[in-house]
């Protein structure tokens, strides 16, 4: 299973990213901020998973120090985070990529989960813990978002 | 291009494993954040980081902005003509305030023995506009439009609005900066009661309507409604700055301490444009924390044709007694004094006041 990829792709890859960083910071208001997925890393995951020579850990580090200029976070912790699953989706890519959309949805929880533990870590090493359950409520929903994504993303590139 | 190969193929084009590129990427991470820890050099990467997010954060914003200038487009002629004579209303009682503060401060002066009236203590103000906000429990912070380029903005420096203190910059880039408001719950505001000049800490609760007072004993002097003003401790905000006023107050006997909460004066969730406050330096009520110099890096050397001169606190004469709260706070000469010693290279520092004092 390849990609036959059009020339501009990287720039489509990023410009994706883009999108979903925006997303990602978009001010919400209570529950909905709660429970948003973390659009930026489903994006990173996407395309680790299906591109996994694209560069994701390269993305997943840009994008993450982006996020954490824009959150006001400790700078590298989302980079840590985001190259962390991106590793993680390229290295396990042959295995998902063939399994059916729910488990895959499965893969990305975890992932997410994975990726939200680190910022926790990082959270309590850097001394501003943060340990209420809510924060890791977001993975379920980026679960539930992984087949609208694949389906959304899956239109901009044939796989053959 | 990059990945034309696919994955069955997997050293087409990049060259070392993915475990090697994540441990090195990984190893970047560390030593940032080992560092930003340590609050060193990567002041300067982030404010080049924070450059490169500005436009992703305009854009997020953006939404907002245009709801608000349609709103602005469509408002109707008559609202447009209740909102002017209201505004000519409140404009003539102002001017009236005003010429009655001019002649008080003059008599302040005149009671404080000295010569001539002091300068007026904000040497300098803009207005910024509020780009995005974050109001949620851990971060109450604002993105204005205005950073170190275009207008010479510093960390630390105090943001107000009409109404009272809103809060202080905590990161400032080339275009824009991060307001921490005072309900942040990393924030706390030296602050005192304006009725009997009892000193406290009001921090923040994470709920934009709501400031505490947690280090008040049991048995102090406040009641609801009292007005609180910032003390001129702590050397970032100046003195008498309206910061909030109490609401309620709970005394549990068991308790030391009395649980005081306070409404911010400032309208945190809805200001649309704040003001940045520049100190004349000489003033002694002036904070006297220049953070600003320190943290950045230097603006075009050749734009600033002396800041020293600007920057060197007042002269020892000139801040006695006459400050009650300055002194007690950061010793405003003391402190101040030896900085142009331990700065060896005062050409490169921001000028922070090009036109100088009036």
């Amino acid at each position: 299973m390849t990609l036959s990829a059009p020339r501009h792709s990287l720039l489509f890859i990023y410009c994706t990213a883009i999108l979903g960083l925006m997303l990602t910071v978009i001010p919400l208001p209570g529950l909905a901020a709660v429970l948003r997925p973390a659009f930026c890393a489903i994006v990173v995951l996407y395309w680790s998973t299906m591109a996994p020579q694209a560069g994701g850990i390269l993305l997943g580090f840009i994008f993450g120090l982006l996020l954490d200029v824009i959150g006001g976070a400790q700078l590298g912790q989302h980079a840590l985070a985001m190259a962390a699953i991106a590793y993680l989706a390229i290295r396990l890519h042959l295995l998902t990529r063939s399994k059916p959309i729910f488990q895959q949805s499965l893969f990305v929880l975890i992932a997410l989960l994975l990726y939200e533990t680190l910022l926790w870590a990082i959270d309590g090493y850097s001394g501003r813990p943060m340990n209420s359950p809510a924060r890791w409520a977001h993975a379920g929903t980026g679960a539930l978002m992984w087949p609208i994504v694949v389906g959304l993303l899956g239109r901009t590139h044939t796989t053959r | 291009m990059a990945f034309v190969g696919g994955g069955l193929n997997r050293q087409s084009s990049q060259e070392g494993s993915p475990g090697v590129r994540f441990a090195f990427f990984a190893v970047i991470s560390l030593v940032l954040m080992w560092y930003d820890q340590r609050d060193g050099w990567l002041q300067s990467v982030r404010y080049y980081l924070q450059a490169a997010a500005y436009p992703i954060q305009v854009a997020v914003g953006a939404p907002q902005a245009l709801w608000r200038w349609s709103a602005d487009l469509l408002e109707s002629r008559e609202s447009l003509q209740a909102e002017n004579a209201a505004l000519r209303e409140r404009e003539r009682q102002l001017a009236v305030e005003v010429a009655r503060m001019a002649a008080l401060e003059k008599e302040n002066a005149r009671l404080r023995a000295l010569n001539e009236a002091l300068p007026p203590l904000v040497s300098r103000s803009q207005v910024a506009e509020v780009i995005s906000n974050e109001l949620t429990a851990l971060r109450q912070r604002l993105l204005i439009n205005r950073g170190v380029r275009n207008a010479g903005a510093y960390r630390s420096q105090p943001v107000v609005d009409a109404r009272g203190l809103l809060g202080q910059l905590v990161r400032v880039g080339p275009w824009s900066s991060e307001i921490i408001l005072i309900t942040d719950p990393e924030h706390a505001t030296p602050v005192e009661l304006v009725r009997n000049g009892l000193r406290s800490i009001a921090v923040g609760s994470g709920n934009p309507n709501e400031l505490l007072l947690p280090y008040l004993a049991v048995n102090s002097d406040v009641k609801p409604g009292d007005l609180l003003v910032t003390s001129g401790l702590g050397g970032v905000f100046p003195a008498g700055y309206p910061v909030a006023v109490v609401t309620g107050i709970k005394r549990d006997p068991v308790l030391l301490l009395a649980q005081v909460r306070a409404r911010p004066l400032a309208t945190l969730t809805r200001d649309r444009e704040v003001m940045l406050l520049w100190f004349d330096p000489e003033h002694p009520a002036a904070p006297t924390r220049k953070e600003q110099i320190d943290s950045l890096p230097p603006r075009d050397a050749a734009t600033a044709p002396g800041p020293g001169t600007t920057a060197t606190p007042a002269p020892a004469g000139s801040a006695p007694a006459s400050a009650p709260a300055a002194p007690a706070a950061t010793p405003a000469t003391p402190e101040a004094a030896p900085r142009p010693a331990t700065q060896p290279k005062p050409a490169q520092r921001p000028l922070l006041r090009p036109e100088g004092r009036p």
